[in-house]
């Protein structure tokens, strides 16, 4: 995955919320990921519109952190999902 | 306080066209009779779902015989449960599988017995079955639901498992779940034709390791393992009663598919309890919870909350006892059963006994009412 990719939630892939927990998460078949905070507000930004820079930099704009820290965070994240099949990116 | 299910599974019937000589359903099937109705179903998903569940297996048998199968996704949908249609795929077509994307489908898990069809029709014991599942995954992916494919390996398939995950990519599957025989029920009775050798069980699982790293991205892979080569047993159901409930064709909830099979149970029926209440109070998801019920050697083992003392329905099968230990683990007294088991499938004859009402015989009841001392030890 790279700053000028587009994540998409692969398909089957869904993130809602679970109130019976009091959490939100990542549902697939057979399959649910619980992300921690710093992931859920990664995640609620993806709308297969935003590229992994725009997200950035709507984090960047929000959060007291250096802008190169948050990139290498983001990247992680859907670099990590990629491999699990949870997101696609192009 | 009791934690909530994380997922529900919904055997709509016990009807199938095919014969699957390992099919996971209890060896006394239901009537069509004696199956639930739709505004039924439609209450146990919104129970399901008050009660913390997040997903529902819609299986069988074959949950498209369900005639209601739409108006059933679209009960379970409406109640907020992601919907896995669990399907053979041999009675879907564009119409059908239409109303159920309109239904509010989240997901298919399409069957194969084999990559190739004379050996995949011969094990379901379907004649054309195996041309129908592949145009059915034709279908799923052209209505733009996302597919996992299934395979059930064994003895008669597993050398064609590279096979089955070129099958997986060229139908378009996100996901390949490559599940081992569970030996119960039709498939215990089918276990020396089944079983497979501990060198095609390492081959099988190298070709899963090389194939995960290579399509990394492209392809997941679940992998189940066989307990019969195994020193541990598998955490079934991730422990009685802890996150899995399933419900059986005429309303029985139970804490796994196979439960019915066990003796010496009372299991609630949706038709007079609530979900709930047969979830947090009924004696029969009360009985192997957690771990006061254990006796050694699963008492005070480290792994006793890792693998939750295995499957209760292996340890009646095996060891004719449900609260002993699961003879997969190396610790069981009765876990040479299973080499002896592997050893006896080595020489054996290929021949099924298929999955037909009235095959085989029921289960023998006990010589004695289900031992009450062993439950809380």
């Amino acid at each position: 995955m790279t700053p000028g990719a587009i994540p998409r939630f692969a398909p089957g892939m869904k993130l809602r919320e679970d109130r019976a927990r009091g959490q939100w998460v990542v549902m697939g078949p057979e399959r649910m990921f619980v992300p921690d905070e710093t992931a859920l507000e990664i995640l609620r930004l993806v709308d297969g519109r935003r590229s992994i820079a725009a997200i950035v930099d709507d984090l960047a704009a929000r959060y007291d952190a250096e802008r190169g820290l948050i990139e290498t965070d983001v990247l992680a994240l859907f670099t990590d999902l990629h491999g699990r099949g949870v997101v696609t990116g192009g | 306080m009791i934690p909530a299910p994380l997922a529900l599974l919904a055997e709509l019937t016990h009807r199938c066209p095919l014969r699957c000589p390992y099919c996971s359903n209890p060896v006394a099937l239901t009537g069509p009779g004696a199956e639930l109705d739709t505004a039924t179903w439609a209450r146990v998903f919104e129970e399901a779902a008050a009660l913390g569940c997040l997903q529902v297996h819609l299986s069988g048998g074959e949950p498209m015989a369900r005639r209601d199968i739409a108006a059933l996704v679209a009960a379970a949908s409406g109640a907020g449960l992601y919907t896995n249609l669990i399907t053979a795929g041999v009675l879907l077509d564009a119409a059908k599988l239409a109303a159920l994307a309109a239904a509010g489908l989240d997901h298919v898990q399409l069957s194969v017995q084999d990559a190739e069809a004379g050996s995949a029709d011969r094990i379901g014991g379907c004649a054309g079955g195996h041309a129908r599942k592949l145009a059915a995954a034709r279908l799923v992916t052209a209505a733009g639901l996302p597919l996992t494919l299934n395979a059930v390996v064994h003895r008669q398939n597993l050398d064609r498992l590279p096979a089955l995950i070129e099958l997986a990519l060229a139908l378009g599957a996100q996901r390949l779940e490559v599940a081992h025989v569970q030996y119960y029920g039709w498939a215990l009775a089918n276990r020396a034709a089944l079983l497979p050798s501990r060198a095609q069980l390492e081959a099988a699982t190298a070709t899963v390791e090389s194939a995960r790293a290579a399509l990394k991205g492209r392809l997941v892979i679940d992998y189940v393992v066989p307990d019969y080569h195994a020193k541990r047993p598998k955490p079934c159901m991730g422990g009685w009663g802890r996150r899995f409930l399933a419900v059986s064709p005429a309303g029985l909830v139970l804490p796994c598919h196979a439960a019915e099979s066990l003796p010496g149970f009372g299991f609630p029926d949706v038709r007079r309890t609530s979900l709930r209440a047969a979830w947090e109070r009924s004696e029969a998801f009360n009985r192997f919870r957690g771990t006061g019920w254990m006796a050694p050697p699963c008492r005070g083992c480290a792994r006793a909350e890792i693998d939750w003392g295995g499957c209760r329905c292996q340890a009646f099968a095996l060891a004719g006892d449900a609260a002993a230990a699961d003879p997969a683990c190396a610790l069981s007294p009765h876990h040479a059963l299973l080499g002896a088991a592997v050893a006896e499938a080595a020489g054996a004859a290929e021949g099924f006994t298929y999955r037909e009402p009235g095959r085989l015989p029921l289960p023998k009841a006990p010589a004695a009412p289900f031992s009450a001392t062993k439950v809380k030890g």
